[in-house]
């Protein structure tokens, strides 16, 4: 295995052109180092990405959203109150990925870029309708996250293209976030199943939401019938049960080591009611 | 399969290793350093028994690059002492029979360590959720939060 | 709280000491199994099987051989033949011989200079299976059309016409069992399941080995027992036990798993093949949990006989248990002993199936076997307590086992302390806690037999007057600072003065491994007895010097002095001096001890968990959880109150959590932390304890030994505890939030 370090994005693109075995680029490391252990990736390239100038910063884009580097970890997310203040979600979604010393190194885009349909972080973003840039052989794009994940481990990046930040949008007015996850312990787990909700209010009724579903599916779901669910409502009981059975109509899981399917759709059709909550109250909140 | 020249400093000494590309931090502490202090449990992250500081951010070791250390300051248990002075957490542990089989405890006193650094008065619940990722199979963890919360109140008053 | 026949007045013994490998453990520098390295070393690496049940067909290792720095590659084709019973089992458990017998089934191994060549070359060994049928369930594997995992295996014990997995069958018991039901007035039956689950020590097996080709050796690892390994490995590779030196590491947890061999030969083998020079072999946590210790999976019939008042009349055990594809690896038999030793019952029966299923080579797991049948037992009893409206830890103190009654699995009981261990339970504060909506409290009582066994000790007084113990039971809970707690307090010397030292081979006789809760015990009772001859030879020496009677020396607070005014007037000769002098005064001064140790004495317990559970995901808070237990006599009462600690949460991960899973291809699904789910520090409350003490009078300072009975009770507790939260009575382990919830909702739906 060759180990790089270059010093920009361009340099890392050319550096994975250029090579002709198993590529990996590595930011946090916390997924690529556990596959090489098990031997289930072994790369003949490895790109360390933190050296190129700019990954480790959080700014302010113009139109008051936030531009993330892909190399902020999960702790450096959540020490930031801007974010955290405007995305609640986004952040207690990705500070719920492992433990105190993978928050150290954990990345929202090392999370995304993994492709497990389980990844905490991804359904928030996904509700958040962040966006990511990426740069490649082909030149640069931009790209909705919930158009990244194509299935188990697998995402919608081009050979040789690499994410170069992550931009969420500006929260607005009167807006609110939630991630929740059901795990069988109260850490140190995968999602069973993961919700995440965002929505804004005119005085106490939904005007916008998007809802993200997360380890009931091959990929993490984007769930606009969700969203029209209590779109309107003020999340009375009618809304509520509404959006639990869309929620559950939606979800495709799998029975798998980590739960059934009959207990995710159980579990999803709970947490998006509870996530939803959540969310509407943070916006409340920050009406007042 | 060259390998790698990297230049660290570990617990405030200046060291040189060559490593292996694929050689882990954990690795490197352990067989090119001989620090064994750090323990490996899982090689995933899962147990943190190999918990290391990178530039003061609380870490596992064995999910890092040995190149990564290249330039960095890293913090083992073997640092935790000021010479033969003990740190108060060590000290509470031995004090509170925080350790059974002790192999966990390298990790956990570097965890706890960096905790209180930046949380100097936690309660017991948020010792217990930032000690999550440090599994101990012997002592149920009920003495490692007292020894833990004692600790950080010594310090307090110390300070 | 004493009793009144506890002798009090101890210095040292039931104070909280400092361990003595307390700073070691704290700044890094006690030495571990994957530790230590030698010149010359080389590291290895193993093939290991990724079928349930397959046969070898083909090994092919020249892919490998052919890269520099590659020394050796060794197979079954390395081992002796010939060999029978256990030792057959537990070679055929190192290395697979003509059929691969579970996933992780060690197949081949290879020694290379740097770990990473060892994996690369390990990668490169060619294997050609043919698949064979697998079974991992242990009732499926009884069935009729269960694949055969190995003909010819049962034992004279099983009755004919059982399929050929069964490979044993045990059954006992007393009394008129037809009447003791005729005279119940609740009969209840019901059946039980338990997974497989692991120890989850947190430090991998790790060894460094060396043989040469004269089959002399030497070993480093972690182990509960250098001698078994001695034996274990010698036996496996044909080599003399004595010809092979073990030194115990420090040992990062065990809890019965490392009592055994599973990788060590192969390292002495891979050694032996590479011109002798030292193999270090370390497993990964997959390693450890595909090929490693688990317990076994049991299945298990209970039937029980309640008067109106809760008086037990009758009770009737069917378990069946695996414990992998090696006859002798279940605990079955200490199941059903466990099962009913809580209770004085007039009609007892107990039927016992060990079966084999295509896992790996169960180990012992704290209390083996005690733990499931509890599991099974006292959840039932729990359900007929609600039934007839009874107090469960009232019909648990009336139908207690007592000293003079008749245990279960036969014996009479000497002292024991579960009705002061009840009573002290039903006093606790913990007991008076309002419970809100969902919430539940569930009660349990276990029991363990502890343990004495094989045991030397050593003794010698320095130059100074202090004093070494060398003990051969590796310490993994604190016992250092027990032994030499003991040793001083019975040399009239501070704690200080004594140092222990857990010894290699070479340095006793053989020893019993740290097993069966009797370090403290057994290496205890030892220590103090190698004192007492120390004592005798110092008082001697002071004797000799006075001119006078050694008979009319005594030995008072570290000193030897003369006993009473008739025996002459002298000032105490302290230890120190008797030790200044011994050279020239009769030769050095020592004192040994060697025993199988009976006297060893039952330890009961009882667990009180609140719990809450949340009715629409199935997940069960821990709120609250007691452990009482009695202990005999608490040396160090820090240390015991640790084994409660521990024993209690382990049984809380069983309870709730931990599991084997299986694909239908019979792998193991989860073989890392991130899925087998012990539990982690935020998963709980703090654990209150109280320590009873009714000693135990075949020990000098009370001793029952105290590890192991903790793991019982928190199976059926928290059963228990959520069936009072919910309703709902889960009768299958684990209880994770998927069946709970399961649960709950077949409760609604009128099937509960």
């Amino acid at each position: 295995m060759r180990f790089h370090t270059p010093k920009t994005f361009e340099a890392a693109v050319a550096i994975a052109a250029a090579a002709s075995g198993q590529t990996r680029f590595l930011a946090g490391g916390t997924d690529v180092l556990v596959q090489m252990r098990a031997a289930m990736v072994m790369p003949d390239d490895l790109i360390d990405l933190k050296h190129i100038p700019g990954v480790k910063d959080i700014a302010r884009t113009a139109d008051g959203g936030w531009q993330i580097g892909i190399a902020v970890s999960g702790a450096e997310l959540g020490r930031h109150a801007g974010i955290g203040a405007d995305w609640p979600g986004v952040v207690e979604g990705m500070q719920l990925v492992g433990s105190t010393q993978v928050q150290g190194r954990a990345t929202l885009v090392g999370n995304l870029c993994n492709g497990s349909p389980a990844a905490d972080s991804v359904p928030a973003m996904v509700a958040a309708g962040a966006r990511l840039s990426v740069i490649g052989p082909q030149g640069s794009r931009d790209v909705a996250v919930e158009d990244i994940p194509a299935g188990p481990g697998r995402t919608t990046l081009k050979p040789g293209e690499v994410v170069t930040a992550v931009t969420l949008p500006p929260r607005g007015q009167n807006g609110g976030d939630a991630y929740l996850r059901f795990i069988p312990r109260t850490e140190m787990d995968i999602a069973v199943v993961g919700v995440a909700v965002n929505l804004r209010l005119e005085g106490d009724k939904i005007t916008e939401a998007r809802i993200a579903l997360g380890a009931v599916a091959p990929k993490i779901l984007l769930v606009p019938q969700a969203a029209q669910a209590i779109i309107g409502s003020t999340l009375d009981d009618a809304a509520m049960d509404a959006l639990s059975a869309a929620a559950v109509a939606a979800s495709t899981p799998i029975s798998d080591k980590r739960g059934t399917a009959a207990f995710r759709k159980d579990i999803v059709g709970v947490l998006v009611k509870r996530a939803a909550r959540i969310a509407y109250e943070r916006a409340k909140g920050a009406a007042k | 399969m060259s390998k790698i020249h990297v230049t660290t400093t570990v617990n405030g000494d200046p060291v040189e290793f060559l490593a292996d590309p694929r050689d882990t931090l954990l690795d490197c502490l352990r067989d090119q350093l001989g620090l064994t202090g750090t323990k490996e449990g899982c090689g995933t992250g899962d147990c943190g028994a190999c918990s290391v500081t990178v530039d003061g951010v609380l870490v596992c070791s064995c999910l890092v690059l040995g190149a990564e250390a290249q330039g960095k300051q890293i913090g083992t248990v073997e640092g935790i002492a000021n010479g033969s002075e003990l740190h108060p957490l060590q000290r509470k542990f031995i004090e509170h029979a925080a350790l059974q089989c002790g192999f966990c405890t390298p990790g956990i006193l570097v965890a706890a360590k960096a905790l209180l650094e930046q949380n100097p008065d936690p309660t017991e619940t948020e010792v217990r959720y930032w000690l999550a990722g440090n599994l101990c199979r012997c002592t149920g963890y009920d003495k490692i939060i007292r020894a833990v919360l004692d600790a950080g109140a010594e310090m307090r008053g110390a300070n | 709280m004493p009793k009144d026949d506890l002798k009090t007045g101890y210095r040292i013994v039931g104070t909280r000491p400092d361990r003595p490998d307390g700073l070691d453990k704290v700044t890094g520098r006690a030495r571990y199994g994957a530790d230590i390295s030698a010149p010359g070393m080389l590291h290895a690496a193993v093939v290991r099987s990724p079928h349930a049940h397959a046969r070898i067909i083909r090994i092919d290792a020249s892919k490998a051989l052919v890269l520099d720095g590659v020394k050796a590659v060794i197979t079954r084709a390395d081992f002796p033949t010939g060999l029978t019973g256990e030792d057959w089992n537990l070679q055929e458990n190192t290395i697979a011989g003509d059929v691969a017998l579970y996933d992780g089934h060690a197949v081949a191994a290879v020694a290379a200079t740097s770990k990473l060549l060892a994996q690369d070359a390990a990668r490169l060994i060619e294997v050609v299976y043919e698949v064979l049928p697998h079974v991992i369930d242990v009732d499926a594997a009884m069935q009729p059309d269960a694949p055969v995992i190995r003909a010819g295996t049962a034992d004279h014990s099983v009755p004919e016409g059982m399929h050929p997995n069964v490979v044993k069958y045990i059954d006992f018991g007393h009394g008129d069992l037809e009447a003791g039901f005729a005279a119940a007035d609740l009969v209840r039956a019901q059946t039980y399941k338990t997974e497989a689950t692991h120890q989850g020590y947190i430090e991998p097996h790790a060894c460094l080995g060396q043989m040469g080709a004269d089959g002399k050796g030497e070993m480093w690892v972690c182990t509960q027992g250098q001698w078994y390994i001695r034996r274990m490995c010698s036996a496996v590779l044909g080599t003399d036990a004595s010809q092979l030196r073990v030194t115990p590491s420090e040992i990062g947890g065990g809890f019965g798993g490392k009592t055994t061999i599973f990788m060590e030969p192969l390292a002495l083998a891979l050694s032996r093949k590479a011109g002798g020079r030292p193999v270090k072999l370390v497993m990964s946590r997959a390693e450890v949990l595909r090929a490693t210790g688990p317990t076994a999976s049991a299945s298990m019939d209970v039937k029980l006989g309640m008067k109106a008042d809760g008086t037990l009349t009758a009770a009737q055990v069917n378990f069946r248990m695996q414990g992998g594809a090696f006859i002798g690896s279940s605990p079955v038999g200490e199941a059903l002993s466990c099962a009913l030793a809580c209770y004085t019952i007039p009609a007892v029966h107990h039927e016992g199936y060990e079966v084999l299923a295509n896992r790996p080579k169960a180990a012992a797991y704290r209390a083996p076997g005690s733990p499931m049948a509890a599991f099974a037992v006292e959840s039932l009893l729990d359900e007929m307590c609600r039934e007839l409206g009874l107090d469960p830890l009232a019909v648990r103190l009336k139908n207690a086992a007592r000293e003079g009654a008749k245990a279960s699995y036969g014996p009479t009981y000497n002292r024991i302390g579960l009705v002061e261990t009840l009573e002290a339970t039903m006093a606790h504060a913990n007991l008076k806690v309002p419970l809100g909506p969902n919430q539940g409290r569930g009660v349990a009582s276990g029991f363990w037999f502890n343990h004495g066994g094989e045991t030397s000790v050593s003794l010698a007084i320095g130059e100074d007057g202090t004093v070494t113990v060398s003990v051969g039971t590796p310490d993994i809970g604190g016992s250092r600072a027990s032994l030499g707690m003991m040793t001083a307090e019975t040399l009239g010397i501070p704690y200080e003065a004594v140092r222990v030292n857990i010894v290699e081979t070479g340095a006793l006789g053989v020893n019993e491994p740290t097993h069966g809760s009797r370090a403290t015990f057994a290496s205890g009772l030892a220590a103090v007895e190698a004192a007492k001859q120390a004592i005798k030879t110092m008082c001697a020496r002071a004797a000799a010097e006075w001119g006078i009677d050694a008979d009319a020396v005594e030995w008072i607070d570290g000193a030897a002095a003369p006993a009473g005014p008739n025996a002459g007037k002298f000032p105490p000769m302290s230890i120190a001096e008797i030790g200044a002098k011994m050279g020239s005064t009769g030769g050095p001064i020592s004192g040994h001890h060697e025993v199988t140790a009976g006297g060893f004495g039952a330890s009961f317990g009882a667990h009180v968990v609140d719990v809450e559970v949340d009715p629409e995901t199935g997940r069960t808070t821990v709120l609250r959880y007691l452990v009482v237990q009695d202990a005999g006599r608490a040396i160090h009462p820090a240390y015991v109150e640790g084994q409660y600690h521990g024993g209690a949460v382990q049984g809380i991960g069983w309870a709730l959590n931990e599991e084997y899973v299986y694909g239908a291809d019979g792998r193991l699904q989860n073989t890392v932390f991130l899925d087998y789910r012990i539990p982690v520090a935020s998963d709980l409350p703090m654990i209150d304890t109280v320590i009873v003490e009714v000693p135990n009078p075949g020990h000098p300072y009370g001793v029952r030994g105290v590890g192991e009975t903790g793991i019982t009770p928190p199976l059926p507790a928290l059963a228990n505890a959520i069936a009072a939260a919910t309703g709902a009575r889960l009768r299958s382990l684990p209880m994770s939030p998927p069946k709970v919830l399961a649960a709950i909702k077949a409760k609604a739906n009128g099937q509960g």
